[in-house]
């Protein structure tokens, strides 16, 4: 082999570089800091169940309200809710920046929810 | 059984429009300056159901004001912009005579009718051309007669403002947004690059409340069930000779003139 004084190192350098993220394990965990709603405690499903399936839900309370006209959602506890992402929704978490955003923008989704939906129902922006 | 749920309804009916007999100066300024309080699930406990709704207009009753009242109710409440150009929106907007029935060929109109301003919106058509024609049936009909929209799935092909005999439907070619003058922050608003339209306030109907323009009218308009005998709408249509427009579009238009 040519060169084999500088291919070889040079490989074992790129495999390193290569393969940095699976032996490399930081000790941070990844975290993002939501600013949740002062006044309330509970959303309308427990923390989970948001975290993983609020866009399913979310989804599904448009195909309900938009095509069937129901509009009262009734959650695991029995509580009876408004299907709307402004008034429901934004009602509580009204800071979109410091809730919404944080996370969509840490996994890089873009949803479009709100160029229709207004951020809050209590006016302004 | 039908009866009391009759009775029930055109109770429901009633306290509706007294309500918003009450609210009425309040619409007139605007929602958004005053404080709004967003519907909870309790807001929804008395939806006003019919099997098919519809509306009949007393022109005679309409003057310049009453006209412009309406058109603000509606606009204001639902967030139409007002853009001054031809790509402008609008879900209830006013016409002449000619413009409003050009299907009525008849010579030497009573001038009073032919200057007379007419209020014009979706007719929610029993045979929607619109529904037809649209792909991806963003645009459907409900079993209440209600043609709506589905923003979320409307691709602004506008097939559907082709297919509309009455130019009851805006596209948006730009942003509404900016310009939207009074926000109301109850309701959404559209975005770029979809079809819009009048809804009969199918949001204000799971209220248990009339239509804006309805409540703004002071009783110069009414609505309710057209299947059923008993309502405001069969009582109006009874007692008055009223026209369609375009009635030879063979579309079923649900909305009524009387002339």
């Amino acid at each position: 082999m040519y060169h084999a004084k500088y291919i070889i190192p040079a490989l074992l350098v790129f495999l390193a570089v290569v393969t940095f993220p699976f032996w490399a394990k930081g000790k941070a965990v990844y975290r993002v800091e939501l600013k949740l709603p002062a006044n309330q405690t509970e959303c309308i499903e427990d923390t989970e169940t948001m975290r993983t399936s609020h866009m399913q839900i979310l989804d599904h309370w448009r195909d309900k309200v938009v095509r069937e006209g129901e509009r009262v959602y009734t959650n695991a506890k029995g509580v009876k809710y408004s299907m709307s992402l402004t008034n429901t929704c934004m009602s509580c978490h009204s800071d979109k920046e410091k809730f919404c955003d944080k996370c969509h923008n840490s996994v890089g989704v873009a949803p479009y929810c709100w160029n229709c939906h207004l951020t809050t129902p209590k006016g302004g922006k | 059984m039908d009866k009391t749920r009759r009775t029930i309804l055109k109770l429901a009916g009633a306290s509706a429009l007294g309500l918003g007999t009450g609210s009425l100066g309040l619409l007139g300024k605007g929602i958004a300056s005053a404080a709004p309080t967003p519907p909870t699930a309790a807001n929804y406990n008395s939806p006003l159901h019919a099997k098919r709704w519809a509306m009949v207009i007393d022109t005679k009753k309409f003057d310049d004001a009453l006209l412009q009242k309406c058109v603000k109710a509606c606009h204001t409440i639902h967030n139409v912009p007002d853009i001054p150009t031809r790509q402008n929106i609008k879900w209830l907007f006013t016409g002449d005579y000619e413009e409003t029935f050009p299907t009525e060929h008849n010579h030497f109109v009573a001038e009073k009718v032919e200057h007379r301003k007419f209020l014009m919106l979706c007719n929610h058509c029993t045979e929607p051309p619109c529904v037809r024609v649209c792909p991806t049936k963003a645009t459907f009909k409900r079993e209440d007669g209600l043609v709506m929209m589905d923003y979320h799935r409307c691709i602004g092909c506008r097939y559907c403002m082709a297919g509309c005999p009455y130019g009851a439907r805006s596209f948006n070619f730009m942003d509404p947004r900016p310009y939207i003058k009074e926000q109301n922050p109850l309701f959404p608003t559209r975005t770029r690059g979809v079809v819009e339209k009048c809804t009969f306030c199918v949001e204000r109907l799971a209220q248990g409340l009339m239509p804006a323009c309805v409540e703004a009218a002071d009783g110069a308009i009414f609505f309710g069930d057209l299947e059923d005998p008993g309502s405001e709408v069969r009582k109006a249509l009874r007692e008055n000779f009223a026209i369609r427009r375009k009635p030879d579009a063979g579309t079923q238009p649900g909305v009524y003139y009387i002339i």
